[in-house]
């Protein structure tokens, strides 16, 4: 995990389900890599275009309790509004999170969506700073 | 799974004996095969669940069980509220009352045969599925709180579906104690377009042809034959459902150091029944199994049209609705005493045996059905509740196959494309709007559904009556 290019999001396996991971050199880049891997978990995020914006705040009592609350927050975005993200702009002060998204509406020809994501889940959640000084944001969501 | 530490019973039985902090001891339910392909961590939950306050007898896991969020998919844990006992919104877990619900056709497999294509594009059609699809119900303020408080009820008087269909539902199609109140307007809101839609992932729509029957008798009084064609949903409370989920599952974190009880694991998130929290949860996850319970109905319904625009005599009578993913107040006999407990099932199906008063009266003399569900290529199963199930574990069974192998796993190994035609070649027809999503799915993905429900069958918790294998497949 410590080598390869930063920023950079990966995903890791769960029996049923799936695993996010983002790593950057900030809290706030592996917030959103982490964001970038959720896209990958429906489609290749490079499909979609960043056309339209929304915009987040989340606050919650420690930074893994915010990245789900942020994860959540998009994945309510996307099934409430039939939207797809791809770029991310996310600053975060004391546990709380201010955050651009932009994106497009889910066609299904274009994106080819593999399948819906119905939570971020505190499963193997865990917001921390590796030794190389590499910022570290993951959890399972539920699929 | 290391099977080292667990205590064997019989073939099918394995204790895992109390220490530590766990309340009660551990008992999986499986062939010595399939326990050593789960994971380590299935035997962490079941012994995690254990410590959580007013178990009651033991921790379960069904032969399908796999690693779950806190409680495994596929565990069953009963609570008295008596004994301070709690609920917990990750031991129903995200999609509420997903389940699966079979409909008669009346139809042979050679009537199916000739149009079988037609009728996969018709269906496909008709029944919205897949990332981004929407269902053709919108429901206002007004109506999703009379949905989410009626559930089947709900839509057969809305003109989906019959009353007759009522009977063979679980709770009569409503369940009882759901309160709309209860549930956020994020999650009404994530509703709101998809009445009537079926999801995506493991969810699909099938025509399914009865391949063997165990049991001569039962699948008489059920009115099952070789070669009779049956309908397979399978598919939950949707976007309601899975925001419910989560907005509790803070909710009990916080809860839960509230009260005081130590967590092994944040996602046991539970609060104590008699709380404010608890009773909060309960209203809405019971509006949520409403929510199923109309969805499935009004799917149903779909399927109905469907099937009218080619065989217009058709009746598509349903056989009947389980839920996999619940939380239920149920009585039961616990040391000789009949005891009132809220019985979590996360991937285990309720299967209540012989002459329980809540099998419909037709149905009362050869045990609650039970239907497990397979995977596109492989076989789906209707068992039905034993008597001894009943003193095992609530009387409960599996659900499924489970996965064996993960989705990034599953899309290096098969293109969806490939999956559909080789599927066509055994004559099984494959409709999705996403070949990843059918890559992800592909039947050796996961674990070989007759071996669990083999398990089952051999442990006692429920009885083999008849196979169905798939011919059309309609998946999300």
């Amino acid at each position: 995990m410590e080598h390869g290019a930063i920023p950079r999001w990966e995903h890791f396996p769960h029996d049923a389900d799936i695993g996010v991971r983002g790593i950057g050199t900030t809290k706030a880049q592996a917030f959103e890599q982490a964001a970038l891997a959720l896209t990958a978990v429906i489609t290749d995020p490079q499909r979609v275009d960043p056309k339209e914006e929304r915009r987040f705040s989340c606050e919650a009592p420690d930074d893994e309790l915010l990245l789900v609350d942020w994860l959540n927050a998009l994945i309510f975005a996307m099934a409430h509004e039939h939207l797809l993200f791809s770029r991310f702009d996310v600053t975060i002060h004391d546990h709380r999170l201010e955050a651009i998204a932009w994106g497009e509406p889910v066609d299904r020809q274009k994106h080819e969506p593999a399948v819906e994501v119905k939570g971020a889940t505190y499963t193997e959640l865990r917001v921390q700073q590796t030794a190389d000084n590499e910022w570290i944001a993951q959890c399972v969501v539920d699929v | 799974m290391d099977i080292g530490a667990l205590k064997k019973v019989s073939d099918y039985e394995w204790h895992i004996p109390q220490s530590g902090n766990m309340r009660v001891p551990g008992i999986i339910y499986a062939s010595e095969a399939l326990l050593r392909d789960m994971d380590q961590k299935v035997y962490e939950q079941v012994v995690n669940v254990a410590t959580l306050p007013g178990i009651v007898q033991a921790s379960f896991a069904m032969p399908d069980a796999h690693w779950g969020y806190g409680f495994p998919i596929g565990g069953v844990a009963a609570f008295d509220p008596d004994q301070g006992g709690v609920v917990s919104a990750g031991g129903v877990g995200f999609d509420i009352s997903c389940g699966v619900r079979a409909l008669y056709t009346g139809l042979r497999v050679e009537d199916i045969e000739p149009i079988k294509e037609r009728l996969a594009d018709l269906l496909f059609r008709k029944v919205p599925a897949g990332v981004g699809s929407t269902g053709r119900v919108h429901l206002n303020r007004q109506e999703m709180d009379a949905m989410l408080a009626g559930g089947a009820q709900w839509a057969v008087e809305r003109g989906y579906g019959t009353p007759a269909d009522l009977n063979r539902i679980e709770e009569r199609g409503c369940m009882k104690g759901a309160k709309p109140e209860c549930v956020s307007d994020l999650a009404k809101k994530r509703q709101q377009d998809e009445m009537g839609t079926l999801g995506s992932g493991n969810h699909y729509l099938e025509v399914q042809q009865v391949a063997e029957i165990y049991d001569q008798r039962i699948a008489e009084a059920l009115r099952l034959h070789p070669g009779d064609i049956l309908i397979s949903i399978h598919c939950g409370s949707r976007g309601l459902g899975h925001q419910i989920g989560t907005e509790f599952l803070k909710k009990m974190a916080i809860a839960a150091a509230k009260f005081g009880i130590a967590l092994p694991d944040r996602e046991l998130a539970c609060a104590p029944i008699e709380s404010e929290v608890g009773q909060e949860y309960l209203g809405a996850m019971r509006a949520a199994i409403n929510c199923a319970l109309a969805n499935r109905q009004i799917i149903t319904h779909l399927v109905r049209e469907a099937f009218s625009e080619i065989f217009p005599q058709a009746e598509l009578p349903l056989l009947y609705d389980v839920s996999h993913n619940t939380c239920k107040v149920e009585e039961h006999r616990v040391n000789g005493h009949s005891k009132r407990l809220f019985v979590h099932r996360k991937g285990a199906t309720r299967a209540f045996g012989p002459g329980h008063p809540d099998i419909p009266s037709d149905l009362r003399e050869i045990g609650q059905p039970v239907l497990i569900g397979g995977t596109m290529g492989t076989a789906s199963y209707l068992l039905v509740g034993t008597p001894q199930g009943m003193t095992l574990a609530y009387g409960s069974a599996c659900h499924g196959a489970g996965r064996s192998m993960s989705r990034h796993q599953a899309t290096r190994q098969w293109k969806g494309q490939q999956v559909i035609q080789d599927l066509a070649r055994q004559g099984i027809l494959v409709r999705s709007p996403s070949y990843r999503g059918v890559a992800e799915e592909a039947p050796g993905a996961y674990k070989d559904v007759s071996a669990v429900v083999d398990a089952a069958e051999h442990a006692g918790l429920a009885k083999k009556v008849a196979q169905m294998r798939p011919i059309v497949c309609v998946k999300g």
